[in-house]
């Protein structure tokens, strides 16, 4: 296949991913924010907080109003993190690789597309938020089922595939970090019964909050959540999961090609490593400092993907 | 003021009964109600939203992509009408082909004294790149458009011949589709020749045309302009149906003596370039230095036999709009036989007498210039306001050359599905045609266009024509 047609699939992939983390985001925050009956404003800074647009938002406004943060992130097009920014990437994209996609996986994207972006021409109020989000979710699933249900798996599969999972980890990895540091701005809590609520943030941020409770009736210490979340490869937002699925999706192209590339190892490094020390050591030697170091690597092993199949040149 | 003709129906005669052709299609039409066929016709531009099936706009201000509008009423063809109608495409395409052979090469015709030499070598669509090489396989035009006009029974006549990088075939395929979709029934009881054949026939004439020294399974590639091309949707949907690569100029490079696509493993050379790029973009270092859409160096690759680009560069010389006047001569020139299909008559404006014969009756006349396509630049006379005439008659006087003139025909017209019934509006045809060495091959029909506003001429796409699935009906 084309390097560039593996580009943009790739990148449709992480496009579609980012928007549906997105969609999750706002709604854990739109949660809290109900339920936390103080002033709302606090949530929706730390919404913006963790998908990493605080100056971009800042810019433009002075206040974090929940009108406009929601539209800021979901409809509006001089952000291109918006939900509707990144669903236009995605289709854009899709149309560009047409030929390596089945038709039902561009049709879904399309309708995705063409769903949102009719309700998106007018402002989102707040009544219409969680019919929103389900529409998302929804849209997103059936992208995803028609990748499963139709594609060949060829490399074509697996560099889509190798996009979901970068984004994957990169987005679990943020939230864990900001929240972290958000919420536990001193180690002395690391390990002491917390505010539930706070946790749940992060759970929900991931869509973990049942996940969590079916695996650990009753149990919510802090170091739990973070294990959750790091080491446990049943959940499928967790970076251990993330991690496996890459190693495998490179393993086949290792064995389609017939050839090694530096991403192989960088990724056989990355799948060894993640849980191998225990969540107590990453806890005693820094959360922080860990979930650093695995974005900076996260995004290395992406750059090394880019260059070795040919993405751009 | 002279007024064209009455036009001739496809569908229904003047008493209201149906011609042959449309016997069957009327005896099921006549049991349907309006309102599911409306809902029906819905449901179309829903489809062809869902499946993307759409055109960029030049010029709109954010890129936008619009419907081609479709019109559930099929046009249908007799079996036999078709018969004859086909022969005439066949020995017009093998004529343009060799006549395109004989340009590059002796220029017998012009010592014949049949066409102008002036009308070539002055021709910016004569690539002097060409002279002296000859395609593999001898083909030129290996995807030809033949758009035809219709003014009654018996009467088609050839209005432009397309051999470039004709456009619409998705279209044709996509509206067969559509069709089957929303009224299965109707193929059930009706025989109709099947379409969907073409992306196959596509690779295998293009497969036939592989250069010489190509062993084993010739690889192809489309190359697009773009995804912002307005036919970008059509690159990619031939691409996808063949089988082929679709690439851009920047995924190409010359690599060991071959062009070759950057794929995902390395550098892999191509046989067969279907290009969708006009010959000024293809090669920087040969035409047009600024382009971004071709690759530098394939002409002279091209020239030694290491890829076959489809068309082959330089065919626009034959499908210039001045050329065309010359079709009746060159036809009989190559082949030994009066054309099947005539030309409509046509004033080169270029020549004193036709140009005075075209400023006196300017308002009966459609004025086209002889580079233009898409129905830019044209004028209709019996549509045009007084302005629109005299600017007309001001650019003729300026440059006379640059124009030629047809009598305002009275095309056919099929009915289209209007609010309250049927309503008769104009059509065109444009079949298409593949060329390989040793065969033509003709889709049964093509790509029927059609002029949604009552009384007007114009189909072309970007002037707001529509289409229709085109039915050649068995024997």
């Amino acid at each position: 296949m084309l390097g560039r047609t593996a580009g943009g699939i790739f990148w449709m992939f992480r496009y579609l991913e980012r928007s549906e983390n997105m969609a999750r985001l706002i709604e854990a925050g739109h949660r809290m924010a109900l339920t936390r009956g103080m002033g709302s404003d606090e949530e929706w800074r730390s919404v913006v907080m963790t998908a990493g647009l605080r100056s971009a938002y800042e810019a433009r406004f002075d206040n974090y109003e929940p009108q406009n943060v929601v539209n800021f992130l979901m409809r509006d097009k001089t952000n291109p993190a918006s939900i509707l920014s990144m669903l236009e990437s995605a289709r854009h994209n899709a149309r560009m690789t047409r030929v390596a996609l089945t038709r039902e996986v561009w049709e879904a994207t399309n309708i995705f597309w063409m769903r949102i972006k009719e309700r998106m021409t007018r402002p989102v109020r707040e009544t219409d938020l969680p019919g929103l989000i389900a529409m998302i979710r929804q849209q997103s699933a059936q992208v995803r089922g028609a990748l499963h249900g139709s594609m060949l798996r060829l490399d074509i599969y697996n560099f889509a595939r190798l996009g979901t999972f970068l984004e994957r980890a990169d987005n679990t990895a943020r939230i864990l970090d900001v929240k972290y540091y958000v919420l536990l701005p001193s180690l002395s809590f690391v390990g002491a019964a917390l505010d539930n609520v706070q946790w749940e943030t992060i759970l929900r941020s991931v869509s973990a909050e049942h996940a969590f409770r079916w695996l650990n009736a009753g149990g919510t210490r802090p170091v739990g959540v973070a294990e959750f979340l790091i080491c446990d490869g049943r959940f499928p937002r967790s970076l251990s999961f993330c991690y496996q699925k890459l190693h495998g999706n490179l393993a086949y192209l290792e064995k389609d090609y017939g050839f090694r590339v530096p991403a192989h190892d960088l990724a056989d490094e990355m799948h060894g490593s993640i849980c191998k020390q225990g969540i107590e050591t990453i806890f005693e030697s820094g959360l922080h400092e860990f979930l650093t170091d695995f974005m900076a690597r996260n995004a290395r092993l992406a750059a090394e993907i880019e260059r070795n199949y040919r993405f751009y040149g | 003021m002279e007024l064209p003709p009455i036009a001739f129906d496809e569908m229904l005669r003047t008493d209201g009964s149906a011609h042959p052709a449309y016997g069957d299609y009327m005896a099921w039409f006549e049991g349907q109600e309006l309102t599911r066929l409306r809902r029906k016709a819905e449901e179309a531009d829903a489809n062809f939203r869902r499946t993307g099936i759409t055109f960029n706009v030049y010029g709109a201000e954010e890129a936008e992509e619009r419907l081609i509008p479709f019109d559930i009423i099929p046009r249908i063809i007799g079996g036999q009408e078709w018969k004859k109608v086909s022969r005439g495409i066949e020995q017009r395409v093998r004529a343009l082909n060799a006549f395109l052979h004989d340009v590059y090469h002796r220029q017998e015709i012009i010592r014949a004294g049949r066409v102008p030499e002036s009308l070539i070598a002055k021709n910016s669509a004569f690539l002097p790149a060409m002279i002296g090489f000859t395609p593999p396989g001898r083909v030129y035009t290996h995807i030809v458009g033949i758009d035809l006009v219709r003014t009654g029974p018996d009467e088609f006549f050839v209005l432009e011949d397309n051999a470039r990088t004709p456009s619409g075939v998705s279209y044709m395929l996509e509206n067969r589709e559509t069709m089957m979709n929303m009224f299965p029934e109707l193929f059930s009881a009706i025989r109709v020749r099947e379409v969907g054949s073409y992306p196959a026939n596509l690779r295998r004439s293009l497969e036939a045309c592989a250069p010489d020294g190509c062993s084993g399974k010739p690889v192809i590639a489309v190359l697009t302009p773009g995804i912002f091309n307005s036919a970008y949707f059509e690159h990619a949907f031939l691409a996808d149906q063949m089988g082929a690569e679709l690439v851009e100029g920047h995924d190409l490079r010359i690599v060991d003596g071959r062009v070759a696509m950057r794929t995902t493993q390395g550098f892999k050379p191509i046989d067969v370039l279907y290009r969708r790029v006009d010959d000024d973009y293809l090669d920087p270092m040969t035409f047009r230095p600024d382009s971004q859409l071709g690759v530098p160096g394939i002409m002279d690759l091209y020239r030694a036999g290491k890829i076959t680009i489809a068309n082959a560069p330089g065919t626009g010389i034959c499908d210039d709009k001045a050329i065309y006047s010359y079709m009746p001569e060159i036809v009989e020139f190559y082949t030994g036989e009066k054309p099947l299909l005539p030309n409509v008559q046509t004033w080169r404006c270029a020549e004193p007498e036709a140009l005075k014969y075209v400023l006196d009756h300017l308002k009966e006349l459609v004025v086209k210039e002889v580079h233009g396509s898409g129905g830019y630049g044209m004028l209709v006379g019996p549509a045009a306001s007084r302005a629109e005439l005299e600017a007309f008659r001001k650019k003729l006087k300026a440059r006379p050359g640059n124009y030629i003139a047809q009598p305002t025909l009275a095309l056919s017209t099929v009915p289209i599905l209007g609010k309250s019934g049927l309503a008769p509006r104009h059509v065109d045809l444009r079949p298409f045609v593949l060329v390989a060495p040793d065969r033509i091959d003709i889709t049964p029909g093509g790509l029927t266009r059609v002029a949604l506003k009552k009384g007007s001429l114009v189909v072309n796409s970007s002037q707001g024509g529509g289409t229709k699935d085109s039915w050649v009906l068995e024997d």
